[in-house]
């Protein structure tokens, strides 16, 4: 049963690493692109590594290796994503969106 | 049922590699270029796990810990060179 379920772990993880990076190569600009890897391949990784810990858990002892890289990952890919967002409005990237209205007319 | 899953997931993370290097190389910009570095390390991470699993030895955690590491420092450097012009003011 065990198994089954690190299996299931394991293809979801891979696929939505895959699906991750899909959204980097194919979306149209940068800041849409900033949410394929920040998401999605955060998800498949955390899901990778959680099947790694069911399966290094199966002897009786539990394994915290995983869960300690799976934490540091999911505290850090929202701290890097910030700073990359940060970094191309300071370069001031093209975006696909409308900008928003100007101040001088709200009277 | 795991020994046939894990090849299916060491092409799929590999081909995710692979798109990553395609936005490493023709990135318009600086930022596209950080943000495949940072999938890169991440997918490097989960290739470090899948090995692992594949080998059913558990000596490669460290190793994808300190990549864990060290690759969230590398980003937050690179992106602060970006948004400042220096790194440590």
């Amino acid at each position: 049963m065990i198994e089954y379920i690190i299996s299931a772990l394991i293809l979801i993880g891979a696929l939505f690493t895959f699906i991750g990076s899909l959204g980097l190569v194919r979306l149209k600009d940068f800041y849409t692109r900033l949410h394929g890897p920040t998401k999605a391949t955060t998800l498949g990784v955390g899901s990778l590594l959680f099947a790694s810990a069911l399966y290094f858990s199966r002897g009786g002892e539990l394994s915290m290796h995983e869960i300690l890289v799976t934490l540091f990952l999911f505290i850090t890919a929202p701290v890097s994503a910030h700073l990359l967002a940060k970094a191309a409005l300071h370069l001031q990237l093209r975006s696909l969106a409308e900008p928003p209205e100007a101040e001088s007319k709200r009277d | 049922m795991i020994e046939t899953v894990i090849p299916i997931a060491f092409t799929l993370v590999a081909l995710a590699v692979v798109l990553n290097f395609w936005r490493l190389l023709f990135g318009p910009d600086a930022p596209d270029r950080i943000l495949a570095l940072d999938t890169l390390y991440v997918n490097t991470i989960a290739l470090l796990v899948l090995f692992g699993i594949y080998s059913a030895s558990n000596i490669y955690f460290e190793a994808a810990l300190l990549i864990a590491l060290m690759g969230f420092v590398g980003t937050v450097a690179l992106s602060k060179y970006l948004l400042r012009g220096d790194i440590i003011e």
